[in-house]
């Protein structure tokens, strides 16, 4: 059982932002599911309200358990949780319940578990162990190669499923890389594909590489000195011309329509607030009626009139934005954020590299969620749909999460143990 | 830097995210609005109009409900034709042709079915509503009129147009506001206040219950009552008397500025303009431009004011000192002027006339004589009309009166600005505009302006301007527009001889037999040239008859001016007319039937026939 020490030991902090963003989840989706007709108790397990509030009992139980489990227990079984999670992902392709489109569900009853979420955890676990090993060298290329194959693996199922959007999640797992020594330009040439993309959609090929060549020109002029710079700049030029080119091409022919009209809809190319457009036009106009204090709580026209579809999951922040403002709005901001800041200060103060990476894992993975979800919410980016963590109605995602932060946190009050 | 991109990075994101954020919600306020648009409907309870009484609180104009069944095509579920179309008292083939015509305004919004059921149509209905799922009741309020007069003043209530609604965002479309007369000039007062109820939306566009628990909900609020001074006894009998006439009558109550009687003529009956008759009955009215119904000749005819127009220039010429009122001029049938032995005709009574006598019989030549010596009492005659028309402004005259109906024009006293445009080389002198000391030439009035003159000589010195109200919600008018006195530019003694003058008229003079026993009478036949165009030629026609008058005499009641189109002399109808109404005000009823009889068995319909039936015609017979 957890030790009187060991209870000083935790990070209550951290322990405090993650209740009131659950709390503030819970809150939320009660007023998405408010009927003011039929008021229901406020633990109904009929309802969606109640049944977000057993998970939320359950989590705690989850926390509790890990609590007092051997921080060991984590890092010796690592491998084995990574390779549960790749069979439970495998499982789904003959076992699996497929809903709206994506077979990515296990189904027990009416009751359903989405095994994606826990594949985190393990992939978390596995790469901090990998990393940590005495023969790992992030500069080496088979080091990189079975990192490559520990993150894409689980990637790779899941996207299979298909669910683009968790599995682009697992894209976080280059912060901790990067803080672990591989090298920059990986993020940097990722950085750079990513903005051309968007650019290139966005102003069109013939400007971006007019654009490139003069900022070519600049950098050459500063760096003149260098020996072999005209070189390099010119098959840089060339190499990120040619991709620009090619960016149409993907645009058209590799994505779907959906995904070009939520492309389209971001960069503002396509106004359309019925069809494709209409959950982003919707949630920013619930969003934008909560001016500075909010309509108050179950007060939000926008969400009593259930006008943004998948509110209690995905847009549970529009929720949110309508009945607590821009100061709830700052409020949540500042708790999910701060509890992102928090695990990373948390994780930079480990002894173990194991626990070190892990934490960047769980800080990388929370932010990259904060990122694309409330992106979506706000209209600055396209549709993805992966959930709010700690917010979004669910019990896998809210599990997955609570686990993935407590394991974390369970290593940190052992950090002095060893 | 491998330890703090990551923190970089989150920071950076949070505070772009948190921009975005005040962008939406705080700075950018379009969102907001959208949500209201988006997620609250909002359904209006109209109000009464406020009610109209006349000045001895007779019911004018009040309210009745009607019921219009409105359909909402894409709420509509299948349903019992037959017995809907029996309920509703129309054919299916009806019925089919509305619901085709309200799909293709819009499957979303509202569209009158069957407009304005009466009462007992409704109540049939209501009770069996409910089985018509898409149609709905919408329950408006029409005006009631209790006269078939006064038209003109009333005015009348239509839908709002979209100028209306894209300047004014306190009406929705379908809202009815006040277009004429005092519907249109107290539309503030009358309209009420609409009570508003906000519905909670679901995107489906169903409601959901009230918005915030109905905190907002406000109640509709009845209009006020507004009482006119129009005696609506003296108004009814006023358009009896002007049955196949033109023209116009205004009567004034001196000692207040309100407005007793405004009759134009021809008129119609303001029931014509109500609910579901109200479009072609206005269009044929709009389109009959030969008699003009719609246009309120009391307010808006601009005639020469022939004869009454003289008192105003003796009263002048007292006031400037140039005559005295015992002094004489003589008229040999006329008056002769310039180097050319121009004249200008009179017709044949006693000569010479003091001002009183002179008064009596409209002598052209002593108001001739009078008029050149109010204008060359100025070293030039530019001063000279200047001056003599800054008496006249006093009156009233040349410009907007500033009463409380929402039609009106200027009239026109001519400036010496105007004859020097007129005569480039300014070697105009006084007799050049010798027209303008009977009443013609450049002059113009409009009836309700020379009435006002009359009321201002009626006062002896002073009128308060014209209005038509007399109490708003029950409180009298306090606008001190409407309160004070508008002292005229000529001092009290000098009305007396004028006066007497037009006290002559009845007892010696032009208007000798239309007396009303028991009753002094002041006024004063005017009898005006006019002309039209036949195929582009000028051509006269038949002399307008004007008569101004007030009694009684020594504690004026009443002061009116009646105008009627080419009825060829003053007394003829005018006169007859002027007397008729204000025994009608004074007594109650008429004593002088025979000339009640005589106004009410002559028509004019002939004269007004003459040039428009393009053969030749003669005038003034």
């Amino acid at each position: 059982m957890i030790s009187k020490s060991s209870l000083g030991a935790v990070d209550w902090l951290s322990i405090l932002f993650y209740i009131f963003l659950l709390v503030f989840g819970w809150i939320n989706i009660y007023s998405t599911t408010y009927d003011p007709s039929q008021i229901s108790s406020l633990f109904d397990i009929s309802q969606l309200h109640g049944k977000q509030a057993l998970f939320i009992a359950l989590s705690f139980a989850l926390g509790l358990i890990i609590m007092a489990t051997d921080a060991k227990f984590f890092e010796r079984f690592s491998s084995i949780i990574y390779i549960l999670s790749v069979l439970l992902l495998l499982g789904l392709f003959p076992l699996g319940k497929t809903i709206s489109g994506a077979t990515s569900w296990y189904a027990i009853g009416s009751f359903t578990i989405q095994p994606s979420e826990f594949a985190k955890i393990g992939t978390a676990l596995a790469l901090a162990k990998f990393i940590s090993d005495i023969q790992t060298d992030l500069k080496q290329i088979t080091s990189l190669g079975y990192v490559a194959l520990i993150i894409a693996l689980p990637a790779l199922l899941i996207l299979a499923q298909p669910d683009a959007g968790s599995a682009m999640i697992f894209a976080a797992f280059l912060f901790p890389l990067y803080r672990e020594g591989l090298t920059g330009y990986i993020l940097f040439i990722l950085f750079a594909v990513a903005s051309l993309f968007i650019a290139t959609l966005f102003f069109g090929v013939q400007r971006v590489v007019v654009g490139l060549f003069v900022l070519g020109i600049f950098v050459y002029y500063f760096l003149r000195k260098q020996r072999g710079i005209l070189l390099f700049l010119i098959s840089g030029f060339l190499a990120m011309a040619g991709y620009c080119y090619s960016v149409n091409f993907v645009f058209h022919n590799v994505f779907k329509q959906h995904h070009r009209d939520r492309f389209n809809i971001v960069l503002g190319k396509t106004k359309d607030t019925q069809g494709i457009g209409y959950n982003t036009n919707q949630s920013e106009i619930a969003i934008g009626n909560g001016r500075w204090f909010g309509r108050g709580w179950t007060e939000g026209s926008q969400t009593q009139g259930n006008f943004v579809p998948e509110q209690h999951t995905d847009y549970i922040f529009s929720a949110a934005g309508e009945e607590w403002g821009f100061v709830g709005s700052l409020l949540f901001v500042t708790a999910f954020l701060g509890l992102c800041l928090r695990v990373l200060y948390l994780s930079e103060r480990q002894k173990s590299q194991f626990a070190r990476v892990y934490g960047y894992s769980v800080a990388s993975i929370l932010f990259l969620h904060f990122l694309v979800n409330i992106g979506m919410v706000i209209g600055l980016l396209p549709t993805v749909g992966i959930p709010l963590p700690f917010l979004s109605y669910g019990g896998s995602s809210l599990w997955a999460f609570s686990m993935l932060l407590f394991v974390f946190l369970k290593m940190d009050t052992d950090r002095n143990k060893r | 830097m491998r330890k703090f991109l990551l923190h970089i990075i989150i920071i950076l994101i949070g505070l772009i995210y948190l921009g975005r954020l005040f962008y939406l919600q705080v700075y950018d306020t379009s969102y907001a609005n959208l949500s209201k648009n988006n997620a609250v409907k909002t359904v209006y309870e109209y109000p009464q109009r406020g009610n109209i009484f006349d000045r001895n609180g007779k019911l004018l104009v009040s309210n009745q409900p009607s019921y219009d069944v409105m359909v909402i095509p894409r709420e509509l579920k299948p349903f019992d034709t037959l017995e809907f179309c029996s309920l509703l008292g129309i054919t299916k083939e009806k019925l089919k042709k509305q619901l085709k015509k309200a799909r293709n305004y819009s499957t979303r919004l509202q569209y009158v079915v069957v407009p304005q059921l009466s009462k007992n149509e409704y109540a049939f209905l209501q009770e069996k509503m409910h089985k018509y799922e898409g149609f709905y009741i919408q329950k408006r309020s029409l005006r009631n009129y209790k006269t078939k007069s006064a038209a003109n003043v009333l005015g009348y209530i239509a839908e709002v147009n979209d100028r209306i609604l894209r300047k004014d965002d306190s009406y929705q479309s379908g809202d009815l506001i006040g277009m004429q007369g005092v519907e249109k000039q107290y539309e503030d007062y009358l309209r009420g206040k609409k009570g508003v109820r906000y519905y909670q939306k679901d995107r489906f566009n169903r409601e959901i219950g009230p918005y915030l628990d109905g905190k907002l909900d406000t109640l509709a609020v009845k209009g006020k009552d507004i009482k006119l001074s129009i005696d609506i006894d003296l108004q009814t009998y006023g358009e009896m008397l002007m049955q196949n006439k033109r023209g116009g009558i205004v009567a004034i109550e001196p000692k207040t500025g309100e407005l007793l009687a405004l009759v134009t003529a021809p008129s119609f009956a303001p029931e014509l303009l109500v609910g579901r008759k109200r479009s072609p009955n206005f269009t044929k009215l709009y389109y009959d431009t030969i008699a003009k119904p719609l246009y309120d000749r009391g307010l808006l005819a601009e005639y020469p004011p022939g004869s009454p127009f003289k008192t105003l220039n003796a009263l002048i010429a007292l006031q400037e000192g140039v005559i005295t009122p015992q002094q004489r001029f003589g008229c040999s049938n006329g008056y002769y002027y310039g180097v050319r032995g121009r004249k200008m005709g009179c017709h044949p009574h006693p000569s010479p006339l003091n001002l009183p006598y002179a008064t009596a019989v409209s002598c052209n030549s002593y108001f001739a004589q009078t008029y050149r010596k109010i204008i060359e009492n100025e070293a030039t005659p530019q001063e000279g009309i200047d001056n003599w028309r800054n008496h006249l402004k006093s009156f009233g005259l040349g410009g907007f009166l500033g009463y409380d109906l929402p039609a009106g024009k200027r009239g026109k006293i001519p400036s010496a600005k105007y004859y020097d445009a007129i005569y480039p080389s300014k070697r105009w002198k006084g007799i050049t505009t010798l027209s303008n000391a009977i009443g013609q030439g450049e002059v113009l009035c409009t009836p309700i302006q020379l009435a006002n003159m009359t009321a201002a000589i009626a006062n002896r010195g002073y009128f308060y301007t014209p209005h038509v109200a007399k109490a708003i919600d029950g409180n009298y008018l306090k606008e001190e527009k409407y309160t004070e006195k508008k002292q005229t530019t000529i001092d009290s003694i000098h009305f007396e001889p004028v006066i007497d003058g037009m006290h002559k008229v009845f007892t010696n003079g032009t208007a000798s037999f239309l007396q009303v026993p028991g009753i002094d009478i002041c006024g004063k036949t005017g009898t005006a040239e006019n002309f039209t165009k036949i195929d582009g030629k000028r051509t006269q026609l038949t002399d307008h008859s004007i008569f101004v008058a007030f009694a009684p005499k020594d504690d004026p009641k009443i002061a009116l001016a009646v105008f009627v189109e080419n009825g060829y002399w003053g007394a003829r109808y005018a006169g007859r007319i002027a007397s008729l109404m204000i025994e009608k005000y004074l007594r109650g009823d008429i004593s002088i039937t025979y000339i009640e009889d005589w106004v009410l068995s002559h028509s004019l319909e002939e004269e007004y026939n003459k040039p428009l039936s393009g053969e030749p015609f003669s005038i003034n017979q």
